[in-house]
């Protein structure tokens, strides 16, 4: 087990230096470098010689990956010279709300897709269950932002029951604070992630129905309803942990769908602002931060798995 | 081969040749995914929506080049089947141009990124050791990656042309293909006639391009089916960040990035529908495609 940690530990960080070293890249592809993103298209060349030795753009690749990397070690994520506001403070700022909404729609999907995966799996090949698997098919193949859109005009054109934009305010409390607006973002969010579990479930409860343990339990008298959910139930919720830690980049994208729809103000909202604004080094510590988490949530999940599965060696 | 023919010929005329045909893997696995109403429904969406993007132009043609501000947001009519948008565009006739940006770019990413993810993912797994490790890291870092938040990034960069949005969609999208593949090489690599390349003096290459794609082949067309889907549903995405194609060009995303303005002000219901229902309509066409062809080359493994 400790031997599985630090060689999955150990590939988490060369990961990490691939893909930062990649994103610091693909920022110094910005046509003319991030100097021009910064000054805009009228820069003068001295302007640009100034400010390029004033950050270091000058300087060779891997100094200047390094300076960065080290930087950001110091929790320094950089500054945004749009917002004229540290990247750590807009973090700080933004990102309270926007777990608020992975949070709540993450809960409330899991709360409908666990429970119908496994009624679907129970009873498999009836009208219900293909009625079911129809919605899922929907969730996948409906953009995020189409749902939103469609619900905004339903429910807040049509019929004026909740607000048509998300809670603004700066603060997590305030936007607790008014539930209603928050009911139509949330419900979009649930309904994306819905089909992911419901599938997923089906297909792991599916999987478990036929192994020994089961026709075990059955063989001993067990009710129908204590083999599903004392037995299968269980075994089944174990490979939805390391999906929920596989899911984060999911979670992060339609984040930042849903915040853009409903003018959610959040870190998914501040991320596109910026990319419109050019605003790079926004970009990058946002891109940064949530491929780390990214990383971190693979590898909770890998370990996850291993600590609820006694099979599991490595 | 000339003898074959021959017998087989003298069987028939002897009254031995075997009265029907046997059946092949393919027709079995055709027959399975023929039993599939959903994804016979899907192809049967496919065609069509190529038809009316493709061809629908010439039926019912449109000026999509030219603004026309008299036509501002003007309701379906007789003239106007769809209504217009906030420029003037007939609707019915952009749904038709912006489908085929979709789905031109929805195909043709998902041909490169499953093309190259199995080729890397193929020789990944055939190599092994320590170039395997160095290139699944890779592949490991780009899984990593948020993808969305790296996408608006580079169409940011990048200015959005058809074919570089098509390379960009591919770039993320071939991860998750060459893993896929690398897994599915492990098993194959070990296979009797895999090695007997090995033994007989074939290249490397050999055995990947000749032996371990062509046996992968079923993953890879199921794959590349999701990738279409989820291709289209990527470039909808960018258009909807205003981030796709250039006016005038568009595509269904942009197209609902229109509609969204509009939404507030009233009933401008075909400025949101029909886009939206085209851009789920196909992709649930293409998933059910998939999911009959995964079921349709799984029973020819069983059988095999």
């Amino acid at each position: 087990m400790v031997g599985f940690l630090f060689r999955r530990i150990g590939q988490a960080i060369i990961v990490l230096f691939l893909v930062t070293v990649f994103t610091l890249a693909l920022v110094h592809l910005f046509p003319g470098g991030p100097v021009r993103a910064l000054l805009g298209e009228r820069a003068t060349p001295f302007e640009i010689n100034y400010f390029n030795n004033l950050y270091g753009f000058n300087e060779p690749f891997y100094v200047q990956y390094l300076k960065w990397v080290g930087q950001f070690f110091s929790g320094n994520f950089g500054f945004s010279y749009h917002l004229n506001q540290s990247v750590a403070s807009l973090i700080g700022q933004d990102l309270p709300k926007t777990m608020v909404l992975v949070l709540l729609g993450t809960v409330v999907s899991l709360i409908f897709g666990i429970p119908l995966g496994v009624y679907q799996a129970v009873h498999r090949n009836t009208v219900s269950d293909y009625i079911l698997t129809g919605v899922s098919f929907l969730g996948y193949a409906t953009p995020t932002f189409f749902l939103g859109i469609v619900l905004v005009s339903w429910f807040a054109v049509d019929v004026h029951i909740f607000p048509p934009f998300a809670p603004q305010s700066t603060s997590v409390i305030a936007i607790l604070g008014q539930p209603r607006a928050l009911v139509l973002p949330v419900v979009t969010y649930a309904f994306l992630l819905y089909a992911l579990w419901s599938r997923y479930m089906r297909s792991s409860v599916l999987d478990n129905l036929v192994q020994d343990y089961v026709r075990t339990a059955r063989a001993k008298g067990a009710s129908e309803r204590r083999v599903i959910w004392r037995h299968v139930f269980r075994n089944s919720l174990v490979s939805i942990v390391t999906l929920l830690g596989l899911s984060l980049p999911t979670l992060v994208a339609g984040a930042i769908l849903i915040e853009v729809v409903f003018n959610y103000p959040g870190m998914g909202l501040a991320f596109y602002q910026a990319a419109l604004n050019v605003d790079y080094e926004v970009l990058l510590g946002f891109t940064v931060l949530a491929t780390v988490a990214t990383i971190l949530g693979n590898l909770l999940a890998d370990v996850g798995y291993a600590m609820l599965d006694p099979r599991v060696r490595y | 081969m000339t003898d074959a023919t021959l017998l087989s010929g003298d069987a028939t005329e002897l009254g031995l040749a075997p009265t029907t045909k046997p059946r092949g893997l393919s027709r079995r696995a055709w027959e399975v995914f023929a039993q599939n109403k959903l994804a016979l429904a899907g192809i049967a969406f496919v065609i069509f929506i190529i038809l009316f993007c493709f061809v629908g132009p010439i039926i019912y043609s449109t000026n999509q080049t030219n603004t026309d501000l008299s036509l501002y947001l003007c309701r379906p009519s007789a003239s106007h089947l769809l209504g217009c948008d906030d420029l003037g565009y007939d609707e019915l006739g952009r749904l038709m141009v912006g489908g085929q940006t979709s789905l031109e770019v929805g195909l043709a990413a998902a041909a490169v990124s499953v093309l190259f993810g199995t080729l890397y993912g193929a020789i990944s797994g055939f190599a092994g050791g320590f170039v395997d490790a160095v290139m699944m890291r890779i592949v490991d870092a780009g899984l990593s990656l948020p993808s969305l938040m790296v996408l608006i990034i580079a169409s940011v960069i990048f200015h959005p042309t058809k074919t570089v949005i098509v390379f960009v969609i591919a770039f993320f999208y071939w991860f998750g293909v060459a893993r896929l593949v690398r897994g599915e090489t492990l098993t194959l690599r070990t296979r009797e006639y895999v090695q007997a390349v090995r033994v007989i003096g074939g290249r490397p290459m050999r055995s990947v391009v000749r032996h371990i794609v062509p046996n992968a082949i079923g993953t890879i067309i199921v794959q590349g089916t999701f990738a279409v889907a989820d291709s289209i549903l990527i470039l909808a995405v960018l258009g909807f960040l205003t981030l796709g194609v250039a006016p005038p060009a568009t595509d269904w995303g942009s197209m609902l990035s229109g509609g969204l303005t509009y939404i507030q002000g009233g009933n401008y219901w075909w400025l949101i529908y029909p886009p939206g229902v085209a851009i789920i309509l196909t992709c649930i066409s293409f998933n059910f495609i998939g999911d009959a062809l995964r079921d349709a080359f799984e029973t020819r493994l069983q059988r095999r």
